[in-house]
């Protein structure tokens, strides 16, 4: 069945503002587990969130991570808080 | 005078090695100037900042560079590495320096005019400084602030036609070799598998959802000329399935000394006369030549591609006419530890447009690894972790005898219950009657 992207949503947002004290980068299999589909279903809803600005990348260069914008030390070394 | 001392940098100039320290002095004292009015961006001194930088990490003996972060380009995952200076006060050029990865041209090959133009833009809205190439193939252009991004981003894909190229956990910007374009070994066109791929898998290129990098590169003969096999989690090997050709009076002529071994690479220093016996059949890995009277004889059937005796006779000797490629899995090269080489996963396939059957392994590979896969978990981790068989599973490929090195040397290969005949059951008396207790 095919996921619905407002309940994707929540779900991902409330998840990782749960988890904000420990944690502001995640994993992409992290959001798949929260969205309980196999890695390759949830790519299109994660993209979505990406372009609407509900999520953003992070890079190391070698990995790449999820987060929520402008949490995490990131945000503030680079002026944006 | 130079805006930082950098004693330290100096002495590297001193050694007979091109420096690039040099380089950096030449790109400042280019960028002071300006002679072509250039409208620069980003600060004018960057290099000159670099230099600094780079004086006072040796200095201090650690890094002044934080690595990684949030920039990129709108919709983008990929293609853009975050760099910052942790002294931004003193270096104010380089207090943000962030990499940009340009997806190469296949096989590398380019018109002055397109260099050119790449460094019109990057001069002005750039460092002015690159890697042509990164490790990874990409062309690498060193330093811009984050305002600059997306006009770079902007300008390279509207006026040349060109696309970002992938970093993070993302498919790394697919490499070739120069292929059949200049090369009478490639046993297939790796420029239009490669350019095939890139433009199929647009987005695992550019959106990051793998457990960590994942790279393909694409060798057009065994000489693997992009070391696909060393460094690729998946290598494209060109290959053939008949015999190599022969032509006997080339041969006669090598040995007769008209034509010279390895097309002349050789031919600096006096090796003596070409002896076909020590430079090519008693070095034959798999000793599957001899000559009987004046012809060269192969055994193709334990030929393992080596290409030794084609490289040193090409003119005599040639790759097959049945060609393909085969698809090896697994390699990576980490900077530290941990380098591994790729195995066999499909011995031969034909490679014809629309390459579907290729497509089918990477498809099944990519499920199997994003599901299985640990964060940072490279694929050849995954294979060595789970074992062989698991992939073979996952793609759907029966186990040959191409896939053990030797026989019992690596036997991961095993009868599940449900493949044998009666499975793990078996009348004991019936057994007992031809085997004593």
């Amino acid at each position: 069945m095919a996921l619905d992207y407002e309940e994707s949503k929540e779900k991902i947002v409330a998840a990782l503002q749960k988890k904000q004290k420990t944690k502001s980068k995640f994993y992409y299999n992290d959001l798949t587990k929260i969205l309980g589909c196999k890695p390759r279903e949830g790519k299109k809803i994660v993209n979505q969130l990406v372009q609407e600005g509900v999520l953003e990348y992070w890079s190391s260069g070698s990995t790449s991570m999820y987060g929520l914008p402008g949490t995490g030390k990131q945000a503030g070394a680079e002026g944006e808080d | 005078m130079a805006k930082h001392e950098t004693p330290l940098l100096d002495q590297l100039e001193s050694g007979p090695w091109p420096s690039f320290v040099s380089d950096l002095k030449q790109e400042a004292e280019r960028r002071a100037k300006n002679e072509a009015g250039v409208e620069y961006q980003i600060p004018v001194d960057v290099c000159e900042d670099i230099l600094g930088i780079l004086e006072l990490s040796f200095k201090h003996g650690r890094t002044h560079w934080k690595h990684g972060g949030i920039v990129g380009v709108f919709g983008y995952g990929g293609g853009v590495i975050g760099r910052y200076c942790d002294q931004p006060e003193e270096y104010p050029g380089v207090a943000h320096f962030h990499t940009i990865r340009v997806n190469q041209p296949a096989g590398k090959f380019y018109k002055t005019d397109y260099l050119r133009s790449l460094m019109k833009i990057w001069d002005m809205r750039g460092s002015g400084v690159t890697n042509m190439h990164g490790s990874t193939g990409d062309i690498i252009l060193l330093g811009t602030t984050t305002p600059q991004l997306e006009e770079i981003f902007y300008e390279i894909t509207h006026n040349m036609d060109q696309d970002l190229g992938g970093s993070g956990s993302n498919l790394r910007t697919p490499s070739d070799c120069i292929g059949q374009a200049r090369c009478e070994y490639a046993c297939y066109d790796t420029q239009a598998l490669c350019y095939d791929l890139t433009q199929e898998y647009q987005d695992e290129l550019h959106r990051p959802a793998f457990p960590y990098k994942f790279k393909f590169k694409f060798d057009g003969c065994p000489n693997g000329c992009v070391a696909s096999i060393a460094r690729a989690d998946m290598s494209f090997i060109g290959n053939w399935k008949d015999d190599i050709k022969i032509d006997q009076e080339a041969v006669q002529a090598y040995i007769g000394g008209e034509f010279s071994p390895n097309a002349g690479s050789h031919a600096g220093r006096d090796w003596g006369p070409f002896d076909i016996q020590t430079e090519v059949i008693d070095l034959c890995p798999t000793e599957c030549m001899w000559m009987e009277g004046k012809d060269l004889k192969i055994n193709n059937k334990e030929c393992n591609r080596c290409m030794h005796c084609i490289n040193v006779m090409p003119r005599a000797l040639r790759i097959g006419d049945d060609r393909g490629l085969s698809i090896l899995v697994g390699a990576k090269a980490p900077i530290l530890d941990g380098a591994q080489m790729s195995s066999l996963l499909v011995p031969f396939v034909k490679c014809e447009e629309p390459y579907d059957e290729i497509k089918e392994v990477i498809e099944n590979i990519w499920d199997w690894w994003m599901e299985e896969g640990k964060n940072r978990e490279r694929l050849g981790e995954l294979i060595k972790r789970q074992g062989f068989q698991k992939l073979l599973a996952a793609t759907n490929i029966k186990a040959a005898p191409q896939h053990v090195q030797e026989p019992r040397s690596n036997p991961y290969i095993f009868w599940n219950e449900d493949e044998v005949e009666g499975g793990w059951n078996r009348d004991v008396n019936e057994f007992r009657k031809y085997h004593q207790r």
